[in-house]
Order: structure tokens, then C-alpha cells, then sequence
């Protein structure tokens, strides 16, 4: 029998259904560590809505490709270029009680609540079975299970533009039992560290998080920017790190709970440290979001210094935790 | 964040009747997934979102009325898609879909071109044919 989990991301919480159900039992936040998802990138050249992306993780797909590298799972992906196609294949799954994951775009779900339905084409969800013209959907970032008709679910896992999906449907087909949770977190948490701290670039990582900051003064300077254009900038972000399922404060608190996690499984009292300096840089990053929400409504006068410091206050925490981590062996 | 800080903001909030899950600190230190009716910082962030989607759109209304563009405008603004967007959906380029707001070329569009945006937008042909009395937002179907 398949059991719907409620996830804080669909990414994460869509492979953490699927290793369930094949019968290796791993958290979200353990799929999310593991994957080494964490991130920071500000990319301004890429533009969503007309505003630069910003993003708290790895790009979409990698969590389960980096959880399938770390863990040794084999998995089955198929991309479509005809949808009745596609629909089929995904009936032929059904009918041999898999339990299918799908790549969707959110605009055209029925069930989302309409104040979220937005063109993001790298939604995650599983399909456990069908009943008439309905797909029997867990959505792992809703409380409980849902319906979806079979055509907005076509047109959701076929919509195009930037990420489309190309009714991209994935499955494990086959999944170790048990995992070596030293080695395979020690791996993982290394290649965190180097995202976090040894990108080439400055918009990546912890430099990638002050250097938003620095767009924040710079655009709080500009007269003609400063009145519109900035509380539009800066919802973006707040969206960003809160609105899209990232279990709060851009995926930190899910970090530091697959830190602590671990701390115990390990018996280790450097991680249970460090998971305790994410979580404070976690709430650090609900602060930033907390001012500059009151800034964009006028509650306070807005000052794009105060907003980088604030930044800063993240970075620095985060800076801390990885200090820490890199010692992790 | 601990779990009695977890936001419960009901007022004005932009998940429905939905919860969401985010993670918090229980009294020995461990985190566990809490739902969270809503957060009033989040929902004001989105509802800056759609605001300007709601202006776009009413803009386009008011333009398509005055017959300075065609119904298609006020309907991609509709599903919340901008030119670029609606131009990777349908395959058309940019300057192409611009060329059809012009409402007397709009006219004047043939079947084929208008099953293309019918299917991009999720709309039906006839509906996109016509500007309703007033502009709709969200799930408000055209009739």
C-alpha cells in the first residue's frame, strides 16, 4: 500500500516517497543532505518574470540524481515528444502498480490553491493509481492525497517554456536496502561545502549572498528604481526563499535538520554543532525577510543598507557552519 | 525557529485552506516537519506577485476595449504569461504575437493560428475571440 508523506519541497519529498515505498526509509531532509542540494546562486542573467533568478538549492532534477549518485539506486527516466504517448506509458506503469514520479508544470494543476499557480515547469509529484478519468496524485508539498483529471494532467506534464518537462516520468528500479550513512555523508557534505564556498564565480554561494546584498544598495540608490521596481525586487526574493516549498528560511532549516539527523544516527557532536549554526542562519534569513517585507509595505523607511547587513548576517552564520563542517571527515 | 514559532497567519493567506510543512526545533533540538497555515511576510510577497499580474491584465482590458489591442493580450496576461513566455509556449516569435495584438490583423487570423493559442493559453477559440465585460483574475472562468 503506498503512504502519502507531506513534504516541505516536491523535489525531495517525492524521492523520499519513492525510497519509502521501495523499502529504504530516508527523511526528507536526509534526501535533501545527502543529495548535497544546498546552495546560493544569484543569477541575473536569467530572467524569471522579468526579475533575476535566485535560487537556495541545486537546479531542478538534481536532488534525485544526487541522491540516485550517492546511494547507488538505479532509476528509470523517459521523456516524451508525443503526449498520448506519454499519457500511455504512464497508464502501462500504473497498471503494473508502480508508483510513478512526474516532472509537471504548477500553472496547470487543478488543486493548487489559484493564489500559486505560476508557469514553474519543475514541479514534482507521484502518481499512485487511477480511478476513471482521475490520476490518484500525491503531491508530497500538499497535507493529503489529491485528484487530477486526465487532461490538465497532460497539459501539465507537456506545458513548454523555460524547464519543460517533456512529460518527463521517472521510477526506481532497483534500491539498496541499507545505505553506509558515514561514508556516503561525509562524501555528500564535502561537495556542499565546495558549492558554498568555492565557486568560481562571485554570485555563487556565500559570496553569491553578499553580492546580493550589494545589488540591494545599489538599486536603493537609484531614484527611478527605488520606489517600484525594489519592493517588486525584493518580494522576488522573499518568494524565493519562503513561497516555493523550501521548509523555510531557502531550504536552511532542512539542511540543519539532515545535520542533526545524521549527528544522531552517528553519535557525532561536531555536526549536531553545526546543524545548530544553520538553523540560526536560518532564522537570520527569516529576519531579512521579515525587514524586508516591512520596508516593501512602508511599515518601515526602506534602506538598502540595513537590508545587505542583514545578508551579512547570514553569510556570516553560514560561513560558520561550513568552517565547522569542513572538518568533518 | 522553534515550533511555537512557526507562523500560523490565516488572515490573508495565499495557500487556500492548505498547509504547508516547513521544519522547526522541538525542545531537545531536533528538528520535525510542522504545518504552517501561512506566513503574513510570504503572503504579502505573493500577493505583490499577482498584483502586478492583476494590473497587467486589467491594463490590457482597458486597451483592448479602447481597441488598441486584441482580446489575445488581456487573455495572456489572464493565464499570467508574458510575451516571452507566451512566445516559447506557441512557437511563434516575439514580433509575430505582437504583430496579432494589433486588433485588425487579430481579425482577421486564421483557424490554425488561433488553435495555436488556444492550446498555449488553455482557452477556448471562441473565448478568445471576444473581451468579457469586465477583466477576470485567477480561476473566474470566461464564459
Amino acid at each position: 500500500m503506498f503512504k502519502h508523506q507531506q513534504s516541505a519541497h516536491c523535489e525531495s519529498g517525492v524521492t523520499s516517497s519513492l525510497l519509502n515505498h521501495s523499502g529504504l526509509s530516508l527523511s526528507e531532509p536526509m534526501v535533501f543532505g545527502l543529495a548535497s542540494a544546498l546552495a546560493f546562486a544569484y543569477i541575473p542573467l536569467v530572467k524569471i518574470a522579468g526579475m533575476p533568478l535566485i535560487a537556495y538549492r541545486m537546479p531542478p532534477r538534481s536532488i534525485i540524481k544526487g541522491v540516485q549518485k550517492q546511494l547507488g539506486l538505479k532509476m528509470c527516466y523517459q521523456t516524451f515528444s508525443n503526449p498520448e504517448q506519454g499519457m500511455d506509458e504512464l497508464d502501462r506503469q500504473l497498471d503494473q502498480g508502480r508508483i510513478v514520479g512526474l516532472q509537471t508544470s504548477v500553472f496547470w494543476l487543478p488543486y493548487f490553491p489559484d493564489a500559486m499557480r505560476f508557469h514553474f515547469n519543475a514541479h514534482n509529484l507521484l502518481v499512485y493509481g487511477r480511478d476513471g478519468d482521475d490520476y490518484l496524485v500525491s503531491d508530497p508539498v500538499f497535507e493529503d492525497v489529491v485528484r487530477c483529471d486526465a487532461a490538465s494532467l497532460k497539459k501539465a506534464r507537456f506545458a513548454k517554456g523555460a524547464l519543460a518537462a517533456k512529460g518527463m516520468m521517472y521510477y526506481p528500479t532497483q534500491v539498496p536496502q541499507s545505505i553506509d550513512l558515514a561514508s556516503a555523508s561525509v562524501n555528500a557534505i564535502k561537495k556542499n561545502h565546495r558549492t558554498m564556498t568555492g565557486a568560481p564565480l562571485p554570485v555563487i554561494g556565500l559570496r553569491g549572498i553578499r553580492h546580493m546584498g550589494k545589488c540591494i544598495i545599489k538599486l536603493s540608490r537609484e531614484p527611478n528604481k527605488r520606489e517600484k521596481y525594489l519592493p517588486h525586487y525584493l518580494s522576488h526574493i522573499v518568494r524565493m526563499q519562503e513561497e516555493i516549498g523550501t521548509g523555510g528560511a531557502g531550504f536552511r532549516f532542512i539542511y540543519a535538520s539532515f545535520l542533526k539527523e545524521t549527528s544522531k544516527a552517528l553519535n557525532n557532536e561536531l555536526l549536531a554543532e553545526a546543524a545548530e549554526i544553520m538553523a540560526e542562519a536560518g532564522d537570520e534569513w527569516r529576519q531579512f525577510a521579515l525587514v524586508s517585507s516591512k520596508m516593501c509595505k512602508g511599515r518601515k523607511d526602506m534602506n538598502g543598507e540595513e537590508l545587505a547587513a542583514l545578508l551579512n548576517n547570514c553569510a556570516n552564520q553560514e560561513a560558520k557552519a561550513w568552517q565547522l563542517l569542513k572538518q568533518y571527515r | 525557529m522553534k515550533i511555537d514559532e512557526v507562523p500560523q497567519d490565516t488572515e490573508n493567506s495565499t495557500y487556500g485552506d492548505a498547509r504547508k510543512l516547513v521544519y522547526a526545533v522541538d525542545e531537545h533540538g531536533d528538528f520535525v516537519g510542522v504545518k504552517s497555515s501561512g506566513w503574513v511576510v510570504e503572503a504579502e510577497a505573493t500577493q505583490s506577485a499577482l498584483n502586478l499580474i492583476e494590473q497587467q491584465c486589467d491594463a490590457a482590458w482597458q486597451r483592448a476595449r479602447n481597441g488598441e489591442t486584441a482580446p489575445l493580450e488581456y487573455y495572456m496576461c489572464y493565464q499570467r504569461m508574458d510575451l516571452a513566455l507566451l512566445s516559447q509556449v506557441s512557437g511563434l516569435f516575439q514580433w509575430r504575437i505582437r504583430r496579432h495584438f494589433r486588433p485588425a490583423i487579430f481579425k482577421k487570423l486564421n483557424h490554425k493560428l488561433l488553435r495555436r493559442y488556444s492550446e498555449a493559453l488553455g482557452l477556448g477559440i471562441d473565448t478568445l475571440q471576444q473581451l468579457p465585460d469586465h477583466p477576470l483574475h485567477g480561476r473566474q472562468a470566461h464564459v
